[in-house]
């Protein structure tokens, strides 16, 4: 038997159903590896005894023969989820201490689904950043390294969801569930070499979920494969009454979608995102992951998204303003962070000020502004609009194609520390996936191939609104033909 | 017009009213926890109601019900399109450091109030919008001396924030309206108008201005927590207003509270210092769309209003406006009536202007004195001290002492009578021996009488009455009485 | 828009964020950067656009007028940084 820790999570079903191992045993490999994985600071809160309780639990389901979708796979939850008497801290100094008494929905379908809990990620705090690195915490570290003998400095495993990814390619996890915003499953999935899928808005509950940007927000899967994806996502997606977002719509075997033929399938190359200085590297993967899907028999057609460059500019207005009205419950009075003052104003002003870091407060600043008397038309109630344009353009191309494929992020993962004090540069990280962001669609990245210095690159599909079945189907037929299978410096399990 | 008589002029008062009513519901307006008033602190709260990380708001569809049954009944636009937008503020009572409110587009539009005034006239209120909220919860500041307590109880109850056009003139309208919308609001079964308990709160704008001139800059006096207040606070900050002007100032935009015990207002915060709500829309909800069927059924489901039942209480029964007024003001009072007047309104029902008085004049001040309500003495019940009254088998003035009676011990008209023995006296020998003793006991005045003072009539009568502890026929005595005395 | 320093102020408290002297004054600067390169989208013609209000394009969903959540006041409470008799306490709000 290899080690436990290098099996896909449909690998790991077939051998627990067969009962090669058990999910006791599944599960102790991987608090193993859990442990081993500590350098890279990818949990903040590890949880064995839970793992342990819940694999003997999912032991007993299974000789009972009520196995279910997930049953016995361990996995990493992002710590923005609220599983119940487990410390949640949306990766935050202000939630110090903050046990939820309740779980969210979708860790709820998880865990009644048969997952095993191994603890709760490391993250950008409060999802707000594309490195991990805003992270109360302290920065959690990409497995991989660059090659090559010359720059061999850390790497950022991208963010917010960073933790779940390193998790996930350090093999310490045979999955995590993240959140994205304006790409945080997907980035850190290119970053991490990693599959990341962002549902349609309002495929996952947002119940339970620390909110950052309500619009936007959406869980979803990360994976080392598409297959692997489509499992999860069965189990996390659904109507929840819970979540007036979310969508009242039945939820398939997605399993099932991945029948390996895209022959007819019109894939959008949207011109709009061959930005000025893109690296040549990318754009020659983004050219092979054309080939790839026209070799399998889809034919790829030029799409303009007009409004592209616009995106970002419009998400940087519109998450802050939710954001900004998101936290304002962190006020020291119910859970978490407290520092006393002799006024209310005097202990919100400081335990804020104490609590929040850097780039958290710079959101909820401008958010506070751009929803501020006379600049709401100006920035949030233009920026809405805008979205509407971006929202349309995604409709415009889906008239003539089935799927649209681009580059997840625009450069591979960078050294940790970089970029931190040009907020704008950071932003650029989420230039190609912030627009599906915007329109609500489900958008999957897939490790298609290296950089020059041997770091793993993304290839992002994005689908119509509710078509995961479609975005998997293609997501599989490219992974199967870019053939990634370089493995991170950095492998926790054993 | 009313004005106020200031020592430069005269000045006219301007007012418009915001009422917070909340919403009779099992549930919150977001969430599934209860609404029950005066539960222990921190008890009636949910995860949402405390603004728990990742919780989420799902709107109660009987909210939306009550909300669009009150629009109905204020004659308002109900608007099939509305959104629900966050109100930004931190106070350690709003857990999630807003509010859900709506802002620009709220569920009712413009309406219309009529109000009964004291002379005689009527006046139409306009209602600019009702909208719908979350209450907060409550901050207890005298608990400890250095701290404030919380409790989320209230915190979540669905509110209907109804807000009027500046279009009452003085304090006494300002008191008629509130009556008339509490009237409204109970009638519909949307707000049980409870001032001392919250349920209905009211926060004034007053401004004043020369007869004929433009509104002037109105200050906005908060949280008012009884219709005497309410008025107590125009009163005094309309003054205010004059007082300030007329030596030569200028009323600022200000926010004020009415200090009830010192019977003043008092500077709550200026225009500068005044909230930047940052309204943006809720992203947690989408906007609400109401079926035009849905609204329709709500609409033929609307009990009839004050306006309606007055109207037919006139027709009908040939009541005065004010008797007619004053029955209708509770829902309750008028089916009381209603319920005494009996027959379903045809041929067997009691003579409805006796009830009436009866009801007004006799009932409810007993009612008051003892004490006590409607609810205390069935309409079967107090029907049948009229059927007694009517057929001459008890005195009005036993009547009265009946009905005392059976405010205390809950017995019928009929038992009560019999076992006080205040059966009216018929028989007209008991009377003539009475009358008889009476003119030979009164013999001087009797001779006052017939030499022309006439007026001793009513004496000798009350004296029979007397002798005959009230129980005699009023008109018999005054038969009998009248041809022993001479016939005239 | 560049901000100026009393205007970084002003929106820090209306955020409730205590910000130094010298923090106001690396805002200033950083948050003009952000607000000027968002302003881009003054560029995009949105006459006769709708802001869009609901990203899946469904109904709102309505709950039923029945009590389904009563948590314990203990509940409430547990995660408290301060409380007493049932209630969360703050320091003495100044009416």
């Amino acid at each position: 038997m290899g080690a436990l820790t290098e099996l896909t999570i449909a690998e790991a079903r077939d051998g627990l159903a067969k009962g090669t191992f058990s999910a006791r045993e599944l599960a102790e490999a991987h608090i193993r590896a859990v442990e081993a994985a500590r350098p890279l600071n990818a949990l903040i809160t590890e949880t064995p005894e839970r793992a342990r309780e819940m694999a003997e639990a999912s032991d007993a389901r299974r000789k009972r023969g009520d196995a279910g979708l997930m049953e016995g796979i361990p996995i990493a939850v992002k710590d923005l989820f609220c599983t119940a008497g487990v410390l949640a801290t949306a990766g935050s100094h202000i939630l110090d201490g903050f046990k939820p008494a309740y779980e969210s929905t979708v860790t709820a379908q998880l865990w009644q689904a048969g997952a095993v809990m191994l603890g709760k990620a490391n993250m950008d705090e409060f999802a707000m950043g594309s490195s991990n690195m805003t992270s109360y915490y302290g920065a959690a570290e990409n497995p991989w390294r660059r090659q090559g003998g010359g720059d061999n400095r850390p790497l950022v495993p991208g963010g917010s969801s960073g933790g779940s990814a390193a998790l996930v390619a350090a093999r310490a996890a045979l999955g995590a569930i993240g959140t994205d915003t304006g790409g945080s499953i997907r980035q850190p999935a290119s970053f991490c070499g990693v599959v990341g899928l962002k549902p349609t808005y309002g495929r996952c509950s947002r119940w339970g979920i620390v909110a950052f940007a309500s619009s936007l927000d959406q869980a979803g899967p990360m994976t080392r494969t598409v297959r692997d994806a489509a499992i999860m996502l069965r189990a996390m997606a659904g109507h929840d009454p819970g979540d007036s977002t979310s969508a009242p719509v039945d939820v398939p075997d997605y399993e099932a979608a991945l029948t390996g033929d895209v022959r007819g399938l019109k894939i959008g190359i949207p011109k709009e995102y061959r930005v000025d200085g893109m690296p040549a590297e990318i754009e020659e993967l983004w050219r092979r992951g054309m080939d790839w899907l026209e070799a399998a028999g889809a034919e790829a057609v030029e799409v303009s998204l007009p409004h592209t460059r616009y995106a970002l500019p419009t998400y940087y207005i519109i998450a802050p303003a939710e954001a900004s009205s998101n936290l304002a419950r962190y006020d020291g009075v119910r859970y978490g962070l407290r520092v006393e003052g002799k006024t209310p104003e005097e202990m919100y002003e400081t335990t804020r000020a104490e609590g929040f870091g850097a780039e958290v407060k710079r959101r909820v600043l401008i958010g506070t502004y751009v929803l501020s008397a006379g600049y709401y038309d100006a920035y949030y109630l233009k920026a809405q609009k805008v979205r509407s344009l971006i929202a349309q353009d995604f409709k415009d191309a889906f008239e003539s194609v089935d799927l649209v494929l681009t580059p997840t992020a625009p450069s591979a993962a960078f050294p940790v520390g970089e970029k931190m004090d040009d907020p704008i540069a950071m932003y650029l990280n989420d230039v190609f996936t912030v627009p599906a962001s915007l329109a609500g669609l489900p958008g999957i990245s897939v490790p298609a191939g290296l950089s020059a210095d041997g770091l793993p690159l993304g290839l992002q599909i994005i689908g119509r609104a509710f078509d995961e079945e479609t975005v998997l189907r293609v997501a599989d037929v490219l992974e199967k033909a870019a053939g990634f299978d370089a493995r991170p410096q950095f492998i926790a399990g054993v | 017009m009313t004005t106020i008589q200031g020592k430069t002029g005269e000045w006219e008062v301007v007012i418009g009213l915001e009422i917070h009513a909340q919403v009779i519901s099992a549930a919150k307006l977001f969430s599934g926890a209860p609404t029950d008033f005066g539960a222990e602190a921190n008890t009636q709260v949910s995860f949402v109601d405390a603004a728990m990380p990742g919780m989420l708001p799902v709107i109660n569809e009987f909210c939306v019900e009550q909300a669009v049954r009150t629009g109905l009944g204020l004659k308002a636009e109900i608007n099939l399109y509305s959104v629900f937008d966050r109100k930004n503020y931190f106070y350690p009572d709003l857990p999630a450091g807003y509010q859900i409110s709506q802002y620009q587009q709220p569920i009712v539009g413009k309406g219309t109030v009529y109000l009964d005034l004291p002379n005689g006239e009527t006046r139409a209120v306009g209602i600019t919008r009702l909208h719908l909220e979350q209450d907060a919860g409550k901050s207890l500041h005298d608990q400890h001396p250095d701290l404030t307590y919380v409790d989320l109880n209230r915190c979540g109850i669905a509110l209907m924030e109804i807000v009027s056009e500046p279009d009452l003139r003085s304090a006494e309208e300002a008191g008629v309206y509130l009556r008339k919308l509490r009237s409204i609001l109970r009638y519909l079964g949307t707000c049980d108008g409870n001032m001392e308990q919250g349920s209905l709160r009211c926060d004034a704008n007053v401004s004043v201005r020369r007869p004929g001139e433009d509104y002037g800059t109105r200050s906005e006096i908060k949280n008012v927590n009884s219709i005497r207040f309410v008025q107590q606070a125009i009163e005094y900050e309309a003054r205010r207003q004059i007082e300030l002007r007329e030596e030569g100032g200028t009323v600022a935009q200000e926010t004020r509270l009415f200090d009830s015990r010192k019977g003043v207002t008092r500077l709550m915060r200026t225009k500068e210092e005044a909230h930047d709500y940052r309204y943006f829309p809720d992203p947690d909800l989408l906007p609400l769309i109401l079926d035009k069927e849905w609204v329709e059924k709500i609409k033929a489901g609307l009990p009839e209003l004050p306006d309606e039942k007055k109207a037919r209480f006139m027709a009908d029964y040939g009541l005065s406006a004010y008797d007619a007024g004053v029955l209708v003001a509770e829902r309750e009072t008028a089916d009381y009536y209603e319920a005494v007047v009996g027959g379903g309104g045809g041929e067997d029902r009691r003579d409805p202007k006796l009830v009436a008085n009866w009801v007004i004049n006799e009932l409810f001040g007993q009612l008051s004195k003892a004490g006590k309500s409607i609810n205390d003495i069935p309409p079967e019940r107090f029907a049948g001290l009229i059927d007694l009254v009517v057929e001459e088998k008890v005195s009005a003035r036993s009547a009265k002492e009946v009905l005392t009676v059976m405010l205390v011990t809950g017995k019928d008209a009929a038992r009560i009578v019999a076992e006080k023995g205040l059966e009216q006296v018929s028989d007209a020998g008991a009377i003539e021996a009475a009358v008889d003793r009476v003119l030979t006991d009164q013999a001087d005045e009797v001779a006052a009488y017939k030499a022309g003072k006439e007026k001793l009539f009513g004496f000798l009568m009350g004296q029979v009455m007397r002798a005959t502890q009230g129980k005699a026929s009023p008109k018999l005595v005054n038969e009998v009485l009248r041809k022993k005395l001479g016939g005239k | 828009m560049a901000l100026d320093k009393a205007t970084v102020a002003h929106i820090a408290i209306l955020a409730r964020i205590k910000a130094t002297d010298q923090e106001l004054d690396h805002l200033v600067g950083e948050l003009s950067k952000i607000l000027a390169w968002v302003e881009q989208l003054g560029e995009v013609d949105t006459e006769n656009v709708a802001p869009m209000t609901g990203v899946a394009g469904m109904k709102l969903p309505r709950r039923q007028d029945v009590v389904t959540e009563r948590e314990s006041v203990d509940t409430v409470l547990a995660n408290a940084p301060a409380s007493a008799r049932g209630f969360f306490s703050v320091p003495k709000v100044l009416e």
